[in-house]
């Protein structure tokens, strides 16, 4: 027990020893939230498989891995790969960040309706803003998980959005994360924050991608806080695909006031252990939030999804639909906590958890968690997992269709039944690029693009 | 002279898991070039199953016997062999696959049998002229080709979309498990219409119905009953004729084998 204890206290100060190291931009009160972060992670720790949150998901890799910081050099590895991932065109305005720092030139900084604005956190740091001020860590406390805890610790940049009343913005906001290995190929580290604020009547859609060139060793720690206004809508997407070694490690939370609509898109399809903790509090009346889930895991990696819908305020409706895609040794978890306040009658919530496992040794722990303090309310859940389907997988053969072009058929049909709904055009065709690639469906042939016949035919 | 299309000779199978009961136990059947023969009997004849073996289903397991089709050995090909061969089963109960719309379904059905037979894929305009003209035969809506296959089809739709696919796959023996159940007067008269046009010199079509009300409508030549896994009697349409005056009860105070026989 002693060693153990000795080697966690070990692999705890090197974050405190690092924390050191690091020149960043300096306020008293960003100090003091550094040092506060730095102070909880250190008293807690990495989780362990004893905590009830953390039962599945072992982050002893992650412990055990020594990192350093990771660098904002745009190096040729770094500028490719947001190349690759960049929107071009199709984002309003798009925000590169390289192992967390903000990289200008890679950036597409067109200007925004009205009076919009999306930068940089260490710019708002710098002219010590007092909005990021008075909201950063507002919404994801230190005691989240640890790992909000340690993203405080080391908070330097990110991007901050701040979109004031009636303002709509016509294309998505794209915050693209690219994180590398160091020059010699050594694992970094690095703890992007986003903070988002929508005030009342507010219509955009935003993006965060995390990704990283194939093969790179890196933890990604990010935090995310939504604020949004009365009657506003924010179509929130989190694309998830990293290199097939990296971690990633991540907490939102978002707060809603009256009237307003949420719907959060998770996708994971990248990473070797993932963690996402999305959370949202309806806090005003009516408000209206949606939480879907896709997580598409082969070989050893493993994705553990905590979500939390907070019905805080009357009349609130809240649905939730994740879905997983598990082949190899992956394995995936999806806790679905509701809880609902004695505040929040008349609240209509529907969590649906569904799982296509394409091997025996896949695994899945799917956990409803109902916590009910009102009396009329309708809540319900439901949950399946199992292979391909016996009488689906028949009928496809019997019309002629190959035994694994069946199988994939299906399986891209499980998958469509989470991306139609995404509206973001570039975020669902990477993922449509993903499912062909990994499942060698021809490209004319995506089922979302066959809405079409009518206007073909008649 | 009459062409053999399949010939089934002393078909045994049984359920490939679990009591791994016997249910076909011995049929026998011939089915020429042009004929159409309708096979009659009550739930757990074995009617349903015999479709289903043709058809390549693994949840049953042959145990004795062969079925040549087309001078092939039916049994060694799989499902998706013996739909690229040519052979068909209209389902009793069409399963439902969300996400997938009728169109990409049936265009991937239609290429993969075209990849087989040496041909390149269809092209689109090719398709949409094929499937308008055989939806026109069916009286289909055109929004039918978008919709997930059978996804929240009523029971005569469903029936409907197996016919419909069955004259879109042009197969040479159709195979139709109680295509009649569940379907009200008209619908069973617009899928008889449909069946109808697929009787031709070349192929083969094999009716398996409880009731003889669809054989008024697709007349077979021969009608054969099946009791307890073998066809223990056959004639022409006029046996179903017979087998409606006068029940199954009839057919099993004359046919039924003693037990341990």
């Amino acid at each position: 027990m002693t060693q153990v204890a000795e080697e966690k206290d070990i692999l705890v100060s090197t974050y405190a020893q690092m924390r050191e190291t690091l020149d960043t931009p300096s306020t008293p009160w960003l100090d003091e939230l550094r040092r506060a972060g730095m102070a909880h992670f250190e008293k807690v720790g990495f989780p362990s498989g004893r905590e009830e949150a953390w039962r599945f998901t072992n982050v002893a890799p992650i412990a055990r891995t020594k990192f350093t910081p990771g660098l904002g050099t745009i190096t040729p590895v770094a500028r490719d790969v947001a190349k690759q991932y960049s929107f071009g065109d199709k984002a309003a305005i798009e925000l590169v960040f390289i192992n967390g720092h903000f990289a200008r030139e890679l950036s597409k900084l067109d200007r925004l309706p009205g009076e919009a604005h999306v930068g940089t956190l260490a710019d708002a740091f710098d002219a010590d803003d007092q909005t990021v001020r008075n909201n950063i860590g507002r919404l994801v406390k230190l005691d989240t998980t640890p790992f909000t805890a340690l993203n405080a610790g080391f908070v330097f940049d990110g991007a901050f959005i701040r979109l004031p009343r009636n303002t709509t913005i016509p294309a998505p906001i794209h915050l693209l994360f690219v994180s590398t290995a160091g020059a010699d190929g050594q694992p970094t580290v690095c703890h992007p924050r986003v903070l988002i604020l929508a005030e009342d009547n507010v219509e955009a859609a935003i993006v965060e991608s995390y990704v990283g060139p194939e093969g790179a060793v890196y933890w990604t720690n990010a935090v995310t806080e939504v604020a949004i206004g009365k009657d506003s809508r924010i179509d929130h997407n989190k694309l998830q695909q990293e290199s097939l070694r990296a971690f990633h490690t991540a907490a939102m939370h978002v707060h809603l006031d009256r009237g307003s609509y949420f719907i959060s898109h998770n996708t994971t399809i990248g990473g070797r252990i993932t963690r996402n903790d999305p959370s949202v509090k309806m806090a005003g009346e009516g408000a209206y939030a949606v939480l879907n889930g896709l997580v598409i895991l082969d070989g050893e990696q493993h994705c553990d999804n905590h979500t939390l819908l907070d019905h805080f305020s009357p009349n609130c409706p809240s649905h939730e639909l994740y879905k997983h895609v598990l082949d190899g040794k992956s394995s995936a978890v999806f806790k679905g906590q509701i809880y609902v306040h004695p505040e929040a009658q008349k609240t209509d919530s529907k969590q649906t958890s569904k799982s296509l496992l394409l091997s025996d040794s896949a695994e899945i722990n799917s956990m409803p968690a109902l916590e009910i303090y009102a009396d009329d309310v309708k809540c319900t859940h439901g949950s399946t997992v199992g292979p391909v389907d016996q009488d689906m997988l028949f009928y496809l053969r019997s019309r002629g269709v190959g035994i694994d072009a069946a199988k994939h058929l299906l399986t891209y049909a499980f998958v469509a039944d989470v991306t139609r709904r995404i509206t973001v055009e570039p975020v669902r065709a990477r993922i449509e690029d993903f499912m062909a690639a990994q499942h060698g469906l021809p490209q004319d042939l995506r089922i979302t693009d066959l809405s079409d016949f009518d206007a073909e035919v008649l | 002279m009459p062409e053999p299309l399949l010939v089934i000779e002393n078909l045994h199978a049984r359920v490939a898991s679990g009591d791994k009961r016997e249910i076909l136990k011995g049929v026998n059947l011939t089915i020429n070039k042009g004929e159409v023969h309708a096979i009659m009997g009550k739930n757990g004849s074995g009617k349903s199953t015999l479709a289903q073996v043709l058809a390549g289903r693994e949840t049953y397991e042959v145990t004795e016997g062969s079925v040549t089709y087309m001078g092939k050995d039916l049994l060694e090909l799989s499902a998706e062999e013996r739909a690229r061969e040519g052979v068909f089963l209209a389902f009793q109960y069409p399963v439902e696959i969300p996400g997938v719309s009728t169109s990409y379904f049936l265009r991937a059905a239609v290429n993969a049998v075209r990849e087989h037979r040496g041909l390149p894929e269809i092209s689109a305009p090719e398709f949409l002229k094929l499937v308008r003209d055989k939806m026109k035969l069916l009286h289909m809506d055109n929004s039918f080709m978008n919709r997930a296959v059978n996804e929240g089809f009523s029971g005569g739709e469903k029936k409907r979309n197996e016919i419909f696919q069955m004259a879109v796959m042009d197969p040479i023996l159709a195979l139709m498990d109680e295509t009649d159940s569940g379907l009200d007067i008209d619908a069973l008269k617009t899928v008889s219409y449909g069946a109808n046009t697929l009787r031709s010199p070349e192929r083969g079509i094999l009716l398996v119905t409880h009731y003889q009300r669809m054989l008024n409508y697709i007349v077979p030549d021969y009608v054969h009953v099946m009791l307890d896994g073998r066809i223990v009697t056959s004639g022409d349409k006029s046996l179903a004729l017979e087998l409606e005056a006068k029940g199954y009860d009839w057919v099993e105070k004359e046919y039924a084998q003693p037990a341990g026989a």
